[in-house]
């Protein structure tokens, strides 16, 4: 490889602090927000005004930000366990064996995948409404396992093919029935992949918008983006409130996610191409 | 998918039994399969296909909030909308009800622009990340920080920044002497602002992706691509896109389909706004169904459309899936 030029050199990082800077930038921009403590500071971007920490305790004392907190992480919970125990077996039978219907079964999947809560919000806002279930944690996790289920079966058969089938051969040798083989040898062998598709649903389940928008009543139910909503409305702009509350959802979620987003990307490209 | 393929084709699936023992022959040797996928049947069915056909049945009446049973304390209302027949997509396609069209056109601009920022900025990132430099992890973890945020987290923030009156953005451009601009509140504002905001958010999943890619391509193809004097836009054109096919593939497609469905960029942000402009066909049906008097037949006719325009990609997808896989075999 040859050198690089000093003026290629310093046009590469230009670039990249650059593009650095952008991305970073909304991020920082909030959390000093969320760290100015005057009302209405956030409206003069050039003032510091006093720093502290008074959003903070505001947001978690004052409003019902930590209910929403504990329903969005028990929402998405449901929503991943129901999910993921479910469709874990039909990935591995997908992967593993064939059977009529199997075809029609994954293009199923690929289909139900796509689609967006706005096809099958009203039917099942209706259903729900019959079953007494809007407004509760229950009829929501079901909602929502319309878009986990059909993803994680899908992701999870991607890993599965990743498992070499002469595994599942020894086991069957040794006696092993087929479940016996998929829950002794093939779970703990797909830990990683297993564990990517449970923090992508997880995560795609707790900022979910739509059904929990609708499907939620009372303030004391809300989720975390449908709470967080309400702090800067037609009526106020208690931006303080609202950023401190983000920076309370972004640090969790980016830790977590800084320690799985090299099989993140492994994990979401594996089950549409495989060769 | 791709192996179900492969696998019929190299021969693994038994003979067809014949026609008179076939049921007993088939549950006798699938029956395990069919066990182990039975739940995700029943999930699917109750839950997805029951819904999507009842979703079909609403959209071929006239169904409203008014019209719908429903219980007020003990007294039960009782459904009194009727069947139209397909009035409602002829309304729709027909172009009477002055929404879809425009929504349509503006859903596929969204999702072009967005997907081709995405792939472009992308690629372009991780190329210069791909080289030998300093400070490459550093950048690396800056440059994919967007993609930690919870998008509806990122509509919120953009939204402060993004603010007419007081937002960092217009207090930054008029240091530079440009006016303020409304960014939320003007029609073709609020489309730069959310395809902005999208892009913000998808470029680091392309970036990562890519540059996962593009250390598969093999070395020693650069090198020789080098001593037969190809210049490096020359090796970019036939080494490094060739190679990144299979990566590009994917993402372009999960790019679709995450830019198509986009919901909490487009509802939290504008919410639509001004007056629908900035609403895709899916914030469009959402729109329809819980806003003013709710339109339940409207939004169904709405989500049926979307799920019949899927279904197509779908398959295109599938075609190009199994061409693709043929090649990789073959």
């Amino acid at each position: 490889m040859r050198t690089r030029g000093k003026l290629a050199s310093t046009g590469l990082h230009t670039i990249l602090v650059g593009a650095s800077v952008i991305a970073v930038f909304p991020v920082a921009w909030v959390a000093l927000t969320a760290l100015k403590t005057e009302r209405d500071t956030w409206s003069r971007p050039g003032e510091l005004g006093t720093l502290g920490l008074d959003n903070f305790g505001q947001v978690l004392g004052d409003t019902q930000f930590a209910t929403w907190f504990a329903n969005s992480l028990l929402v998405a919970a449901g929503t991943t366990v129901l999910g993921v125990l479910i469709a874990a077996t039909a990935g591995y039978a997908a992967s593993r064996m064939r059977f009529p219907g199997q075809r029609p079964l994954m293009w199923t999947f690929l289909v139900t995948q796509m689609f967006p809560a706005a096809v099958l919000i009203v039917p099942l806002y209706n259903v729900m409404a019959r079953l007494g279930l809007l407004d509760s944690y229950a009829g929501l996790i079901l909602a929502q396992c319309t878009i986990a289920v059909p993803y994680c079966a899908w992701m999870l058969k991607g890993y599965f093919d990743t498992i070499p089938v002469s595994i599942d051969e020894a086991g069957r040798i040794d006696g092993l029935s087929p479940f016996g083989t998929f829950w002794r040898l093939i779970v703990p062998l797909a830990r990683p992949g297993i564990s990517v598709t449970v923090f992508y649903s997880f995560i795609t389940a707790w900022g979910e918008v739509a059904f929990a928008g609708v499907f939620l009543q009372s303030e004391g139910h809300y989720t975390l983006p449908v709470g967080m909503a309400t702090f800067v409305s037609d009526f106020k702009a208690e931006w303080g409130l609202l950023t401190a509350g983000s920076v309370l959802v972004m640090l969790p979620a980016a830790v977590v996610f800084f320690g799985v987003q090299r099989h993140l990307v492994a994990g979401l490209t594996a089950g549409g191409v495989k060769n | 998918m791709t192996t179900v393929t492969a696998a019929t084709h190299a021969g693994v699936a038994p003979p067809p039994a014949p026609p008179r023992r076939a049921l007993r022959t088939r549950l006798a040797r699938h029956w395990y399969a069919w066990a182990m996928v039975a739940p995700v049947v029943l999930v699917i069915t109750v839950l997805v296909l029951l819904p999507l056909a009842r979703g079909i049945h609403l959209s071929l009446t006239d169904a409203t909030e008014l019209n719908s049973g429903r219980t007020i304390g003990v007294n039960e209302i009782p459904a009194t909308y009727s069947f139209v027949g397909l009035d409602n997509y002829v309304e729709v396609l027909s172009g009477a009800d002055g929404a879809f069209y425009p929504r349509l056109l503006w859903t596929v601009q969204w999702t072009v622009v967005c997907v081709t920022l995405h792939y472009g900025l992308g690629l372009g990132l991780a190329l210069l990340l791909n080289r030998a430099l300093r400070l490459r992890t550093l950048y690396r973890m800056l440059l994919i920080l967007p993609w930690a945020v919870p998008p509806f987290v990122a509509a919120f923030g953009w939204r402060l920044i993004l603010n007419e009156q007081g937002g960092v953005l217009n207090t930054l451009l008029g240091m530079a002497g440009v006016s303020a601009v409304d960014w939320l509140g003007e029609p073709l504002a609020a489309k730069v602002s959310v395809i902005m905001v999208n892009v913000w958010l998808g470029v680091p999943f392309m970036m990562v992706a890519l540059l996962g890619g593009l250390q598969t391509v093999p070395r020693e193809l650069y090198e020789a691509a080098e001593m037969d004097g190809a210049s490096p836009w020359q090796r970019f054109r036939a080494v490094t896109l060739p190679g990144l096919r299979p990566v590009s593939g994917t993402v372009l497609l999960l790019g679709t389909i995450w830019t198509f469905n986009q919901f909490p960029v487009i509802a939290l942000l504008t919410g639509g706004g001004p007056g629908g402009a900035t609403n895709i066909l899916v914030t469009e049906a959402y729109e329809r169904a819980f806003q003013g008097i709710r339109d339940y037949a409207g939004a169904a006719t709405y989500g049926a459309i979307i799920a019949s325009m899927l279904v197509v990609f779908a398959s295109f997808y599938r075609r190009w899936l199994q061409r693709h896989t043929g090649e990789v075999l073959g």
